[in-house]
């Protein structure tokens, strides 16, 4: 190995109830990609977040090329020459990216000059970008070469990359892996936090594997297979959700021609969209995230109604009826934000249950609510989905992220729908949870429901669907089979590199 | 250092002692002012809390807490129903003048005629006003998506302007010597909201007010239109997508507060006032919104708020007119304690913790 950059030793976190980070310990070499591996909720963030100066570690101490290094905070992490590009972006929608670089700097120089810098910047390392555009008309991808070129303008030693291929597509992928080996060449180390172990193989020179908060393993990605990381990763084998056999039958929901102007300035219009799914059928709906996915979610949910016959079930128009109808009817749906609008964060297990289970669970009679029985629901959602939580009348709030979307899906799961529509069903969720939730959706369709599944996960996608179409700037692409789709021709339905142009190395 | 740290489930403790912890604090803060004013801070506050219960002219006091207490309830109960789901009807004051100018308008129509029914048809018509007057700013909220909290605070001067008019032209009394003011209701049988009780202070306007606490309590724990109300003002996104239709929310919470706000003001017009006169407005409309927050917004808890803040207006007479004090100072007073209350507040959701600053 070469030179050390940084190192690690001994780094301790703990919350309150959670030890974030055991007695971690690693070096990063001068030059080299290194990425931390690890399911959601093992520690990779916090550790990163010490690393940054966002977070003091309790015990442990870092040495930067050997000197003692204690960030007080990420000024001070960025003048030694760390920077850190984060999963979710911090960019204003209506500035430009010159602005928006501007609003991170400390003395920003005038706008031209930055505006040229930029442009510099943005053609040594193949990441196009135009300075005077607003940053609302940006695709995800064109947005985190925003906050790639705003580190790389700091002109940094080590780059910090917390998951940042989950809003890309694979074309877009290509381009930012030929960035990060051009950085690699000239020297920048770079830290790649990822839960995804083909790119990791890919792309990265060595790894450290973190499960519950402590180090459990290194490795070098290229020698070591998938699975053996996969296997580290999770502390066993997980056993992959089982298809089985299913028969589809006659076509459940039925969506034509359907266009919906965007909600807001920088949402997303949804534009002559075309799909069908049967009975036992599962759809897989990829794409980069914000390119309508929340906008047909509500469209199925009747969170926002269209003309009649835009959405059909069955034979049946459904276009202009609300939740409560659509429901009633057996169209049920889990949004992808889980506090706040799958489920309200500080009432109880309970009253979230009646949430969407009123009308189909006989929990309201005569306008007045049977508390004891959505309790009863609520129970059986706990039991049957395996949430860990003390009891039903524990707010929303205080469940972890994967309890609570377990929650979610099991409450729409066990009211028997005959069209579910999920988006984004195991986001943040650990990998045995994620995995129990496909098991649920697989289950449901064999049992003849017609799933609907909008997702990120290109993997998960390929797991469960039966056919797969892609969102892309509102537009779904053509449905079809999902058996023998490669990654180049699903990367193709999402848009390709969403316009960017391809890194010029 | 101390630093306030999210709890992670709202503690129930802390909701329940906030109030007591309020009033405490008030009592000590308004010591001091009271301390600063040259008075005794104990001689000051004890006839605020004591006197009107357990001093010598108790017997005067105690049905005075019942008078003041009722419209107080009444129209807070009204008003946390929109508070609960985010709808801020501020102007229960000018709902308030509504209702008594539609009841009391219908009672003197019938003058002088005696009959069973009049009492009943200006409760309806009070009612309807105080419904009425709130309908504008939520049609308008609905319609436009104007803001209902400017719109409602604005009617309250319009409904004044209103009042004003009434009792210097139609409602004026033809017998009352050119003095403003409308004919004295306490004075015509079929419409005079008369004690039931002679000297208890209970008037129909207390069982109205007992009433909608029961109703309300009813409606916010077991019925869907309770669910509704408190989903939407946790998390509005999941009440849609529960399939709560907002528009019909507005009109119903902001409704039903100036109903009970109105029926509050032809209570208090046929009963304790009398009669309608330009000064007939005293400001429960406005300090409603404070009994509403001081009992968090819960049925029973605003009936006990509502007590507590009759006994500050009944004690802050006393201590005016016993030691002097100025009437300001004891607006103070009733000010801190709706501040301590959003401060105490704080504590529900959060703890506070001695100890290094950490960024999580």
């Amino acid at each position: 190995m070469t030179e050390v950059l940084l190192s690690l030793k001994g780094l301790t976190k703990a919350y309150p109830g959670v030890v974030a980070n055991d007695s971690v310990s690693f070096d990063i070499g001068t030059g080299e990609v290194h990425a931390l591996l690890g399911e959601n909720g093992a520690g990779k963030s916090t550790l990163v977040k010490m690393i940054y100066g966002l977070v003091k570690p309790d015990s442990g101490e870092m040495t930067l090329r050997g000197a003692p290094y204690a960030p007080g905070e990420p000024r001070q992490a960025r003048a030694d020459g760390i920077a850190m590009v984060f999963q979710h972006f911090s960019l204003f929608d209506a500035l430009n990216v010159a602005e928006n670089i501007a609003l991170g700097m400390e003395n920003p120089p005038k706008l031209r000059d930055l505006a040229s810098r930029i442009r510099d910047v943005s053609e040594t390392y193949g990441l196009p970008l135009d300075p005077f555009r607003t940053v609302g008309d940006l695709s995800a991808g064109e947005r985190q070469r925003v906050e790639i070129i705003r580190c790389l303008l700091q002109d940094p030693k080590l780059l910090i990359m917390d998951e940042p291929t989950s809003v890309l597509t694979p074309q877009e992928v290509e381009i930012l892996f030929l960035t990060l080996q051009k950085l690699r060449a000239e020297g920048t180390s770079i830290l790649y936090i990822s839960h995804k172990l083909e790119e990791i193989r890919a792309l990265c020179d060595h790894a450290t594997i973190l499960r519950l908060g402590k180090n459990v393993g290194e490795c070098i990605p290229a020698e070591t297979s998938a699975s053996e990381m996969a296997e580290l990763m999770v502390g066993s084998a997980l056993t992959p959700p089982e298809r089985g056999d299913r028969t589809f039958g006659e076509v459940a929901l039925d969506i034509s021609g359907l266009s919906v102007p965007s909600p807001s300035a920088f949402g997303t219009a949804l534009r002559n969209v075309h799909l069908t799914v049967r009975r036992g059928e599962i759809l897989g709906i990829g794409g980069v995230a914000g390119n309508g996915q929340d906008e047909l979610l509500s469209v199925l949910s009747g969170e926002t109604l269209t003309e009649a016959d835009a959405v059909k079930l069955g034979k049946d128009p459904i276009g202009t009826l609300g939740p409560v109808a659509r429901r009633a009817l057996g169209v049920l749906a889990a949004p992808e934000e889980r506090l706040g609008h799958a489920a309200a964060p500080d009432m109880s297990l309970t009253e979230n249950a009646m949430l969407t289970g009123a009308t189909r669970e006989g929990l309201v009679k005569n306008g007045f609510l049977k508390w004891a029985a959505a309790k009863e629901f609520a129970e059986r959602v706990i039991n049957e989905f395996d949430v860990r939580t003390p009891g039903p009348e524990n707010a929303a709030r205080s469940l972890s992220g994967g309890n609570l979307q377990k929650f979610v899906i099991g409450r729409e799961v066990l009211q028997r729908p005959d069209v579910l529509v999920v988006n984004q069903p195991t986001w943040g969720v650990d990998a045995s949870a994620a995995a129990a939730i496909r098991q649920s959706l697989l289950d449901l369709a064999a049992g003849g429901c017609a799933v609907i599944c909008i997702s990120q996960d290109l993997d998960e996608l390929m797991e469960i669907s039966d056919s797969f179409a892609a969102l892309n700037e509102g537009r779904l692409s053509a449905p079809r089979p999902a058996a023998g789709l490669t990654v180049e021709e699903i990367g193709l339905m999402m848009g390709g590199a969403h316009g960017m142009e391809v890194a010029h190395v | 250092m101390i630093r306030l740290e999210k709890r992670p489930q709202p503690s129930q403790a802390w909701s329940l002692a906030t109030p007591l912890v309020a009033v405490l604090a008030t009592m000590i803060a308004g010591g001091l002012l009271f301390a600063a004013l040259g008075k005794d801070p104990v001689e000051a506050i004890r006839p605020i809390f004591w006197e009107p219960l357990f001093g010598e002219f108790a017997f005067y006091y105690r049905p005075q807490l019942l008078v003041k207490g009722a419209p107080l309830v009444l129209i807070a109960i009204g008003l946390s129903l929109g508070f609960k789901a985010g709808i801020w009807n501020i102007g229960a004051e000018g709902q308030y003048i509504m209702g008594a100018l539609f009841g009391a308008g219908v009672g003197l129509a019938f003058y002088p005629l005696e009959a069973w029914y009049i009492f009943p048809l200006m409760v309806i018509a009070g009612g309807f006003g105080g419904w009425l007057w709130a309908s504008i700013p939520a049609y308008l909220k609905t319609r436009f998506g104007t803001n209902e909290i400017l719109v409602s605070l604005m009617l309250v001067y319009v409904a004044e302007q209103f009042l004003a008019s009434m009792s210097l032209g139609l409602m004026k009394n033809p017998e009352g010597f050119g003095f403003p003011g409308s004919r004295n209701l306490q004075q015509y049988d079929s419409a005079h909201n008369a004690e039931l009780i002679a000297g208890s202070g209970m008037h129909w306007g207390v069982v109205a007010a007992l009433i909608a606490v029961i109703f309300a309590y009813v409606l916010l724990n077991r019925h869907m239109v309770g669910y509704h109300i408190r989903l939407t003002g946790e998390a509005p996104r999941a009440a849609r997508f529960a399939g709560f239709n907002p528009t019909r929310l507005i009109l119903f919470c902001l409704g039903t507060s100036g109903m009970l706000a109105g029926l509050a003001g032809m209570f208090e017009v046929s009963g304790p006032s009398g009669q309608v006169s330009i000064d007939f407005n005293v400001g429960y409309g406005f300090t409603a919104i404070i009994v509403a927050f001081l009992g968090r917004l819960h049925p029973v808890g605003i009936l006990l708020a509502g007590g507590l803040m009759a006994l500050t207006y009944i004690g802050g007479d006393i201590a005016q007119s016993n030691l002097h004090l100025p009437s300001s100072a004891i607006q103070v007073f009733q000010g801190m304690l709706l501040f301590f209350l959003l401060a105490f507040d704080l504590l529900t959701n959060f703890r506070i913790s001695l100890g290094k600053p950490e960024v999580a």
